[in-house]
């Protein structure tokens, strides 16, 4: 008997604000969380505007009193991280270590039975940190001299970095403090596959329930590129709409339309609670969907200049089909039809060369029935997140799930090829299943089919 | 029924060569491919030695060497390690792509250092002690590639390895530290056992031998200081023991379901049996210092393979007779790893050889657990475990057979039928692996 897995907790943080609450009233109402970004001078790129979690955001005020002081060696993608933790134990009334907070009570779950997967992206080192203890080490042009950067014989400059600065940009640190703070013992991986990071990690997650490895993970992704390095790197590689400050930032964010200039990068991202369903059902928690499906895939990514070499296949290669065998391989894991899905979550994120490969792998799996199927779209929303995208495509999903709604749209075009995507008001909706789908800049493609539960 | 799983190649980079026997031969040997950092200027550096790669050409492992040209140094050497271990699986372009996929746990890329550092220090501001972001901006943008950043991104040496071999199945990069590569071993292993894949590459790639991966390492004092002796700086279990020696390189292994393996007459080297993975859940920098997590790891490897460990086989011997240690040389690993040990293997501990491979070729990082999970196939090959080297001053806290000094032949014995790998991550990841001698 195959063990089912049920979506029981949902943490999200993201331009729209704190909590999958914040998330999904945006959505339905068609607010765009992408504006200037505070974070960081984005004067010297096109791509003025981004999303960034609004208000004084710190993970301080969401770990646990005795944990206060280690945030000061995370990074910014682990404090978003440690608080999707703990806004999704608390959806999913999960009682841990780190709830407890030092008060006595008992845990929902055994430690050795908690696994948690994170998907994270490359964390840029934080610039005026590091470049303050660079600029103690410059020889007399102002270049950097690598032998006053040692301690023998030289001046020491990399003193001025603490002790612990590698540990805040070590991509496997989001997990290290969320299994820290909330006992996790049982299986853990942090997956970085850029856009396709969340997804992998829920469906990994998924796998290790279902194996008997654990009975809940907290599972998703969280990644912050509003810096100056996230900036630099998708303006090189030609993905960022060029836009001032003055541009309506619901509109920049384009899916599915052809002439699409780019996207806007954001930050943010989720954790799911992910748990066995007998066990869920046996503390009658609130269940948001069940997890019925995952499939992954490789294929060449999209066509970018840069990484032409990766892209250039010597084999039989069709556009689209890492989406397709991705997207076929979760329908068959759920027991699922493509003619049982009512709705999709796409990773179109307004990057046309990458939407239109994605559009073929859909079109592929849903023929002519795909005009008929509804997008959620949450990039004009919350910008691009990337290693946390999934996780609020997730997130939107299980919310829409447990709503029976379809949030609203935005979008400042038309989408092309009869696609659902362009600007709507969403509503009341009967939805059996939903398709959430993730393609990455390397050619990694995830999908997951969420169920409605005890369906 | 879950299907089992076996290897049918493996290749590698390390410091002591690339190819698969030779390399077996200098570790048995007790050569060390430790020597002066040639990768930067680290003379002032507390650490100023690595275990570097040597004469290393990605055009004697692919044909297209040139089109992988803009590739990270750690993608070059995953990609020879791919291709070897592929020329031994016997495996062709009739393979159902769909069907195989790839799992590594390989690392980031490095900086373009001449551009990233001149931009940082372009645009610094020593009065308001900050970076003024246009100026930063104009440098960058003027002077750094599209190329050199995205393939700094740890997505992309997967994306290589699938596009030289044409993996179409599922794919996955980790980054669990210095567990990656087992992880992703043991994960991919678990992708073949429920039925999605066929066929799965399996490894990892890292080198961190630039500037800020030293000084990362430098600043938390995890690495020998030992810059006089460097060839036998690495000293795991040893008393005199001050750290881990960096290392680079890559393994790949290519794992199999038993039943396509049978189906073309594949060779099988090995079997892999078991797999457990769990996390310390403990402190950032330590850690638990009874061992639980690694005891808990290697306890779910060995029950997924069906062995107790405190049982005595027919012959008398113990169940598992080789442990390739995570043993890096650092005073808490060691002391923590030999304890956990003791805690699974109980009474049987002290009899079973456990050496560690980095005394020669240092740590390669994300890298080492697939190097190591190789060395322990070629210990059920030849019957021969591996020494840890530079250990003469022994510990009181390590008091288990670690081979010290030289190889041990075990033929006579009865060979070697089941070892553990075992990797452990900063972060608090554990991970191990139970490889056994295939019986069909």
């Amino acid at each position: 008997m195959r063990r089912r897995v049920f979506i029981t907790g949902v943490g999200a943080v993201s331009p729209l604000g704190i909590g999958v609450q914040a998330l999904w009233d945006g959505l339905c109402a068609g607010r765009t969380g992408l504006g200037a970004p505070s974070l960081f001078d984005a004067s010297g790129f096109a791509s003025k505007l981004g999303g960034q979690v609004p208000g004084e955001f710190s993970g301080k005020d969401f770990v646990p009193k005795s944990y206060r002081k280690a945030v000061k060696v995370m990074a910014r993608d682990s404090e978003l991280a440690v608080a999707a933790a703990r806004l999704a134990t608390e959806d999913g009334g999960i009682v841990t270590r780190g709830t407890l907070d030092g008060a006595p009570g008992e845990t929902t779950y055994s430690n050795e039975r908690m696994g948690c997967q994170i998907g994270a992206g490359l964390i840029n080192a934080e610039t005026d940190e590091l470049t303050s203890a660079l600029a103690t080490s410059t020889d007399q042009a102002g270049q950097f001299d690598f032998r006053k950067w040692g301690t023998v014989d030289g001046g020491g400059g990399m003193n001025n970095l603490q002790p612990l600065w590698m540990l805040k940009y070590l991509p496997n640190m989001l997990a290290c403090h969320v299994t820290i703070i909330h006992g996790c013992e049982g299986p853990s991986n942090t997956i970085t596959c850029a856009e396709a990071s969340s997804i992998l990690s829920v469906g990994e997650g998924m796998r290790v329930i279902e194996r008997d490895a654990a009975d809940i993970c907290i599972s998703g992704g969280c990644e912050s590129k509003v810096n100056l390095m996230g900036w630099l790197r998708w303006t090189l590689l030609n993905r960022l709409a060029p836009v001032g400050t003055q541009a309506d930032g619901g509109s920049v964010i384009r899916p599915f339309e052809s002439g699409s200039a780019g996207t806007l990068l954001g930050e943010g991202g989720g954790l799911l609670i992910l748990e066995e369903a007998s066990k869920a059902k046996a503390r009658g928690t609130r269940v948001y969907a069940e997890l019925k499906g995952f499939g992954a895939a490789h294929s060449p990514p999209p066509a970018y200049e840069a990484i032409a070499h990766v892209q250039k296949s010597k084999f039989d290669d069709r556009p689209g089909d890492g989406v397709r065998f991705a997207v076929e391989a979760a329908l068959a894991d759920a027991g699922v039809g493509p003619g049982e899905i009512d709705a999709i979550v796409p990773g179109a994120s307004g990057i046309a060369v990458a939407d239109a490969d994605e559009a073929e792998g859909l079109r592929a799996v849903f023929g002519e029935r795909l005009a008929e199927i509804e997008m959620i779209t949450i990039a004009p929303n919350v910008g691009q997140t990337v290693a946390g995208q999934g996780a609020l495509q997730l997130a939107a999903a299980a919310m829409a799930m447990r709503e029976q709604r379809l949030p609203a749209r935005l979008h400042g075009g038309t989408a092309a090829g009869g696609i659902r995507a362009g600007k709507w008001t969403g509503g009341g909706a009967t939805l059996r299943n939903i398709l959430v789908l993730s393609p990455s800049l390397g050619g990694q493609n995830a999908a997951a089919v969420l169920g409605r539960a005890g369906m | 029924m879950s299907e089992r799983v076996v290897i049918t190649g493996m290749g590698w980079v390390t410091p002591l060569g690339s190819d698969v026997e030779g390399v077996w031969k200098r570790l048995l040997k007790g050569e060390s491919g430790i020597g002066p950092v040639t990768h930067f200027d680290a003379s002032t550096c507390s650490t100023n030695f690595a275990s570097e790669v040597k004469d290393f050409r990605l055009a004697d492992f692919v044909d297209d060497a040139p089109a992988h040209q803009m590739a990270s140094i750690g993608t070059h050497y995953a990609l020879a390690a791919a291709a070897t271990a592929w020329r031994q699986s016997g495996l062709t372009d009739k393979i159902n792509r769909r069907r195989f996929g790839v799992y590594l746990g390989s690392g980031e890329g490095q900086l373009d250092y001449t551009n990233f550092l001149a931009a940082n220090l372009t645009g610094w501001n020593a009065e308001k002690k900050s970076v003024e972001g246009h100026r930063w901006a104009e440098r960058a943008l003027a002077t750094m590639t599209a190329v050199r950043e995205v393939e700094q991104e740890p997505n992309l040496a997967m994306s290589h390895v699938a596009a030289e071999f044409g993996c179409r199945g599922p794919s996955f990069n980790c980054m669990t530290a210095c567990a990656a590569s087992t992880q992703a071993i043991g994960e991919a292993f678990e992708i073949i056992r429920h039925g999605d894949a066929d066929v799965m590459f399996a490894g990892g790639s890292h080198s961190m031998i630039h500037l800020l991966g030293m000084t990362g390492f430098m600043r938390l004092t995890a690495m020998s200081q030992r810059r006089d002796t460097p060839q036998t700086a690495a000293r795991p279990f040893d008393q005199t023991r001050d750290g881990f020696v960096m290392g680079e390189g890559a393994g790949m292994i290519i794992l199999e379901s038993l039943s396509h393996a049978k189906k073309r007459g594949a060779k099988v080297l090995a079997e892999l049996a078991g797999y457990g993975s769990t996390a310390d859940a403990f402190r950032i920098t330590d850690i638990q210092p009874d061992g639980r997590g690694a005891a808990g790891a290697m306890m779910q490897a060995l029950r997924q393979a069906g062995i107790s460990p405190r049982e005595t086989g027919p012959d008398g011997r113990p169940p598992v007779q080789y442990i390739s240690a995570h043993g890096t040389g650092t005073k808490e690993n060691d002391k923590i790893e030999t304890a956990a040990v003791k805690a699974v293997f109980g009474p049987l501990a002290p009899r079973v050889p456990f050496s560690s491979v980095k005394s020669m070729l240092g740590h390669l990082i994300q890298a080492a657990g697939a190097v190591e999970l190789m060395t322990c196939i070629k210990a059920i090959e030849t019957g021969i475990v591996p020494p840890t080297m530079n250990l003469k001053t022994p510990d009181p806290v390590c008091d288990l057979d670690y081979v010290p000094n030289a190889p041990r032949d075990l033929t006579a014995e009865g060979g070697v039928d089941a070892c553990l790998s075992n990797s452990f991550g900063f972060g608090g990841q554990n991970d191990t692996i139970v490889v056994r001698r295939f019986r069909g």
